[in-house]
C-alpha cells in the first residue's frame, strides 16, 4: 500500500508530540529550537533563538549541536507539516524529546509571538565562504562573526600584506590599515599588496584597490597617515584586534602603549633577514611588548631591512601565521601564542616555541589600574624606565 | 657534557659566521664568559661593563626566559639549548 504525503504526515503527528506556540514562548532559552525551513524562507523571519537546520541536513548535522539525545528539542517549519516529519525522524534516530510546533512559523507570528529577520549570510557569501562553513569551528555563525570583525594593520608592508591579503579573503567585516608611506619599486620583492602600477601611490590606496578587487564585502578604512602619540589611541578604538607589521621600534612601543591602554590584543610579528618572530599579547592576561623587550637594542645592533635586506618570503610567512592567530582571536577558538613567542629561522627551516611571561614590574602593564601613558618616542626609543603614567 | 648556543643572524658577524656554538655545560654566567672568551667582541654586545646581560638582550635556556629562572645563575645542563633572542623590528 502506497502513502500520500498528507498520510505521511498524519502519520508523524500521530505519533510525536507537537507542541503550542504560547508553551514554547515559555520556554524560550530553556529549548534547543530548529528552524527545519529552507534558508530563503529562514531570512523572510524566524524565532530569534533558533538556529537553521533545513530538513535535508537535518539527519546529517543534528549531532553537531545536540549532545544529549533526551535534550528538549523543538523544530518548526512554515505550517507544522514538514516539522512534523522532522520531528518523527529525530525521534527514530533515538532523541527522545522532540515536538513539533503546531501550526508552524504562520501561527508563532499570528499568535503576536515575538521574531525578527535573522543575520544570515547572503548566497553569495555562502559561496565564497563555503570552506569555513563547512568547518564546524566556523560554520556560518562563525562566519557571520568574522565579517562583523574588525582587524587594524600597522603598515602595508611586507607583514601586512599577506596578513591583510588573507584576513580580506577570510572575510573580516572591516580591515582598517595604517601607513603613511608609497609604493616604491624596492618594496614588491615581498610586499604582495602591491604591483608595478602603483609605484608613487600611497600604499593604504594600493592596499585598498588589492583588497576591494579580492573580496568586496570588506570594508576598508584607510589611514594615509604616520601613527603617532596623537592619533594613535584615536585610531586604535573601535577595533577587536591589532595586527602589528610596523618596521621600527617606536611604532612597535607606541601600538604596544596604545593597546594595553584600551584593552585590545595584538598579533605581533617582526622580522630581520631570515628569521622572525610572531606572538600574541594579550593586555593583562598574557605578557605585553614591554614585558619581552623592556629596551630595544640600540640602532646599530638592530639594522631595518632596508639597511640589513630581508629574503622576500620570510614576511609572507610571519605575516601568514599573524593572519592565523587574528582568525583564531576572532572566532574564540584554538590555542593562540599569548604566552609564547614562536620563532622561525628560514635558513634551517626551524620553528621553535619559546615560554614568555608578564614582567611584575612591567612600565606598561603591571598595574591594570593605572594604563601606560601615551607618549612620543625618538628613534632611539626613550627607555622603558622613563615612560610616563597616566595619573 | 657541553651546551649549544643558538646565535642569532645579527651576532652572527661577531661569531664567524657559526649558528650555533658548543660551550662546555655549567651555570649561563660560566656558559656566556666561555662564550666570549671565544669571540670577545660578543662579549661587549651581551654584557654591559658590570657584567650584567643587557636589557635589550634575551636569553632562553631550554624554552625558558632567564629573567624568569635565576638569571646569570642559571644551571644549564649537557645537551640543552641555550637561546639568545634580539628584539627584531623588521616588518
Amino acid at each position: 500500500m502506497s502513502l500520500s504525503y498528507q498520510d505521511l504526515i498524519n502519520e508523524a503527528k500521530h505519533e510525536i508530540p507537537e507542541i503550542e506556540p504560547a508553551d514554547l514562548a515559555d520556554l524560550i532559552g530553556r529549548v534547543a529550537i530548529f528552524d527545519v525551513r529552507e534558508s530563503d524562507e529562514y531570512e523572510q523571519g524566524a524565532i530569534a533563538t533558533a538556529k537553521l537546520l533545513p530538513r535535508g541536513l537535518l539527519e546529517g548535522a543534528i549531532d553537531k549541536h545536540i549532545d544529549d539525545p533526551g535534550e528538549k528539542i523543538v523544530v518548526y517549519c512554515a505550517g507544522g507539516a514538514r516539522s512534523a516529519l522532522a520531528a518523527q525522524t529525530l525521534t527514530r534516530m533515538g532523541y527522545s524529546n522532540v515536538s513539533s510546533l503546531q501550526g508552524g512559523f504562520g501561527r508563532w507570528k499570528s499568535d503576536g509571538h515575538p521574531w525578527g529577520l535573522p543575520e544570515a549570510l547572503s548566497n553569495d557569501q555562502r559561496g565564497r565562504y563555503s570552506r569555513h562553513i563547512l568547518l564546524p569551528e566556523v560554520g556560518e555563525e562563525g562566519q557571520i562573526r568574522l565579517l562583523e570583525s574588525k582587524a587594524l594593520i600597522v603598515g602595508a608592508g611586507g607583514l601586512g600584506s599577506p596578513a591583510a591579503l588573507y584576513l580580506a579573503a577570510a572575510g573580516v567585516g572591516t580591515i582598517g590599515i595604517v601607513d603613511f608611506d608609497v609604493v616604491d619599486a624596492t618594496n614588491l620583492q615581498r610586499q604582495i599588496l602591491h604591483n608595478l602600477d602603483r609605484v608613487g601611490q600611497s600604499k593604504v590606496e594600493s592596499a585598498r584597490e588589492t583588497l576591494t578587487a579580492l573580496n568586496p564585502d570588506v570594508k576598508i578604512i584607510t589611514y594615509d597617515e604616520r601613527l603617532s602619540a596623537e592619533n594613535v589611541l584615536q585610531i586604535f578604538s573601535g577595533y577587536d584586534v591589532v595586527v602589528d607589521g610596523g618596521d621600527n621600534f617606536p611604532t612597535r612601543y607606541l601600538v604596544n602603549d596604545a593597546s594595553v591602554h584600551l584593552g585590545i590584543p595584538v598579533v605581533h610579528g617582526s622580522i630581520f633577514r631570515f628569521e622572525g618572530q610572531v606572538t600574541v599579547f594579550e593586555p593583562y592576561t598574557g605578557p605585553c611588548y614591554r614585558c619581552q623587550y623592556p629596551e630595544p637594542p640600540p640602532p646599530e645592533l638592530a639594522p631595518s631591512c632596508a639597511e640589513a635586506g630581508v629574503l622576500g618570503v620570510l614576511p609572507g610567512v610571519i605575516g601568514t601565521l599573524q593572519a592565523m592567530e587574528v582568525l583564531k582571536i576572532l572566532l574564540g577558538i584554538g590555542d593562540t601564542l599569548s604566552g609564547r613567542l614562536l620563532t622561525y629561522d628560514g635558513l634551517s627551516q626551524e620553528f621553535r616555541t619559546l615560554r614568555i611571561r608578564r614582567d611584575p614590574t612591567c612600565p606598561a602593564c603591571s598595574d591594570e589600574s593605572h594604563p601606560p601613558a601615551i607618549v612620543e618616542y625618538d628613534q632611539f626609543c626613550t627607555p622603558a624606565g622613563v615612560v610616563a603614567r597616566a595619573g | 657534557m657541553s651546551a649549544v648556543v643558538k646565535i642569532p643572524t645579527s651576532l652572527r658577524g661577531l661569531t664567524g659566521g657559526s649558528s650555533e656554538v658548543e660551550v662546555p655545560a655549567g651555570r649561563l654566567g660560566e656558559v656566556i664568559t666561555n662564550l666570549t672568551d671565544t669571540y670577545p667582541d660578543l662579549g661587549e654586545r651581551l654584557l654591559d661593563e658590570k657584567g650584567n646581560l643587557r636589557r635589550f638582550v634575551n636569553v632562553f635556556v631550554a624554552e625558558d626566559d632567564i629573567r624568569f629562572l635565576e638569571g646569570l645563575e642559571t644551571e644549564v645542563s649537557s645537551g640543552q639549548v641555550v637561546t639568545i633572542l634580539p628584539a627584531v623590528a623588521g616588518g
